[in-house]
């Protein structure tokens, strides 16, 4: 039975100084980089119960528990991190960190550029789901963990954690994508491409040099953070969540009506604007927009998983339109040809594709229920 | 770990290491029999969330996915065995989903509740009443049995079909082989099971 449910509580980030140079796919090279991340729980003698979480387009290091007593919020997936929760410090000792190219405290556009001294802003190298894997595995190997129980991940991550199990069987015991595709549909890409836009015709972008001019391109990037938003919820989840509520003016008068949906998306623009670089978001959503496993095995997804060792597990959400259950269906059926162990439920959930991060019963309890089997088949505690 | 009687009798049909696909495989005990004694590399269909959940406490390789949507996922050939229990009344298109389970499979096992079981038989022919028995538990309205049929009825459809009938097996409520039940299948069996496989 499930012990306590409880939070991680007050969490400090770390950083991995990486001395070795990383050569990206792109053929550029990172003479060295900083990784940030953060540990939950602990990992034990054998170094066996390692799990990595890995980020979605927005994610950072910080999923779990909080940096000070008074924050207001915990970690962007605290929903499904702790003691007794889906992923189980009890028994994981989880990893987060916050990606490449990222701007929370890994090296990225917002880091100083060795060879000029200056920020890199759009000269930082665009980085891939591989290169991630890549520098993930580096921090690994810091770490000393050979191989990890498990490596999760939503959306953009559930790809990180896919392109792990190809490019390092050895060292991934289960692999978890949740919302997520084995490619972008060209509808996908197409929002993305709206948000890049939204961006990059922003007078404050400034090509991507907006840092040493001494603005931001609040707007557009405030303007990417809205549609993306748009499409991470599904029309009903909006319908409950707002309806047509009205936040302020007068509808009799027509007068200066706003509804909270408008109010909502702004706000939520705005904010992000705060916190997150406009160079990341380019480069973060390239990424998504790139990765295509396949591409290497002629299309065909089949051969390209055909050297995964790992158990699968595949969950989607009824509500996801931007990466839909059928995405997920088709990493499925690519791994039943391939004759891999996988498992897979698509959750009922109104919330769309935000529902990963959402503590939803039945997708907490499947999560949890795979990572917990796979870790006692490991240490031989198997009925 | 005791399998029902009907899984027992499919378990001792497959062969170790083979390529088996459970459609409707309810909360995964014959598939995780066959994983731990035979190796089998297993793959179960299922749409209900309470049994995927006890399928994944299981270990079992489970897929979400409702029979009724179709299997045209599934490769050609890409199993030894394709296994269906006590589904085949409940589905929308029964006649299309054994053609697609032996185009994906080499062969493929059915079984299901005989409608021409005397009790059913008694309770519709002199009470005037659907049957209601330990096999078919549910009232008109609300049974998910859909497509019912009797042993004579399935074996006309197969010949139909161009189905090879490999074997075929009649059982009591218990999933005993009475010798009674020899004497007249499609009116003491409360159960069929069936092998089947593409022509020769």
């Amino acid at each position: 039975m499930r012990s306590e449910v409880s939070s991680v509580g007050k969490v400090s980030p770390q950083h991995f100084r990486c001395q070795e140079p990383l050569t990206l796919q792109n053929g550029a090279v990172l003479p060295k980089y900083e990784l940030v991340y953060e540990t939950y729980g602990t990992l034990n003698d054998d170094k066996s119960n390692a799990l990595l979480i890995c980020h979605a387009l927005s994610g950072h290091h910080h999923a779990a528990g909080v940096h000070a007593d008074e924050d207001p919020k915990p970690g962007w997936w605290d929903a499904c991190i702790g003691p007794g929760k889906a992923m189980d410090t009890n028994h994981f000792f989880i990893i987060s960190l916050n990606n490449l190219g990222g701007c929370h405290g890994s090296t990225g556009p917002r880091s100083i550029n060795p060879d000029t001294g200056k920020i890199y802003g759009p000269d930082f190298p665009n980085v891939v789901v591989r290169d991630w894997v890549r520098s993930q595995a580096a921090l690994a190997d810091h770490l000393q963990i050979k191989s990890f129980a498990a490596v999760v991940g939503g959306s953009l991550g559930g790809m990180q954690a896919l392109q792990w199990a190809i490019d390092y069987p050895e060292r991934v015991r289960a692999c978890v994508a949740i919302a997520s595709a084995a490619k972008l549909s060209a509808q996908n890409i197409a929002f993305n491409e709206i948000a890049r836009q939204a961006i990059s015709s922003d007078h404050d972008f400034a090509n991507g040099r907006y840092a040493d001019e001494g603005v931001n391109p609040d707007r557009g990037l405030g303007l990417a953070r809205m549609i993306g938003h748009v499409t991470y919820l599904s029309d009903d989840g909006m319908g409950t969540k707002f309806g047509r509520e009205i936040k302020s003016g007068d509808f009799d008068e027509a007068d200066n009506v706003e509804f909270q949906v408008e109010s909502y998306l702004n706000y939520q623009g705005q904010a992000f604007t705060r916190y997150f670089d406009a160079n990341t978001y380019l480069l973060m959503t390239k990424a998504l927009d790139h990765f295509d496993p396949a591409r290497e095995t002629g299309g065909d997804l089949v051969e390209a998983l055909r050297g995964t060792t790992c158990k699968f597990l595949i969950l989607s959400f009824s509500s996801d339109w931007r990466f839909s259950s059928q995405r997920s269906q088709e990493i499925v059926d690519a791994l039943v040809k391939a004759k891999k162990n996988v498992a897979s439920a698509v959750i009922e959930s109104e919330h769309g594709h935000d529902s990963f991060l959402l503590p939803i019963e039945r997708y907490t309890d499947a999560l949890g229920t795979f990572l917990n089997r796979c870790l006692a088949e490991h240490s031989g505690a198997d009925s | 770990m005791t399998l029902r009687g009907d899984l027992a009798l499919i378990s001792n049909l497959i062969n170790p290491n083979a390529r088996v696909l459970d459609l409707g495989c309810g909360s995964g005990d014959l598939l995780a029999t066959l994983q731990a004694e035979k190796a089998v590399n297993g793959y179960g269909l299922d749409r209900d969330p309470a049994n995927i959940q006890l399928c994944l406490s299981k270990g079992v390789n489970v897929i979400e996915q409702d029979l009724d949507a179709g299997i045209g996922n599934f490769a050609d050939d890409n199993f030894d065995m394709v296994i269906m229990t006590d589904a085949l009344q409940a589905v929308r298109d029964p006649k299309e989903l054994l053609r697609q389970m032996l185009r994906i499979g080499e062969e493929s096992v059915v079984t299901f509740p005989n409608f021409g079981h005397w009790r059913c038989r008694l309770q519709l022919g002199l009470k005037g009443h659907m049957p209601v028995s330990k096999h078919l538990p549910h009232d008109w309205y609300s049974t998910p049995n859909i497509h019912l049929c009797t042993t004579l009825d399935f074996e006309k459809m197969c010949e139909e079909e161009n189905i090879r009938i490999i074997q075929r097996r009649v059982v009591n409520t218990r999933y005993q082989e009475h010798w009674t039940i020899q004497l007249a299948p499609n009116l003491m069996a409360s159960h069929a099971f069936y092998r089947l496989g593409r022509p020769l």
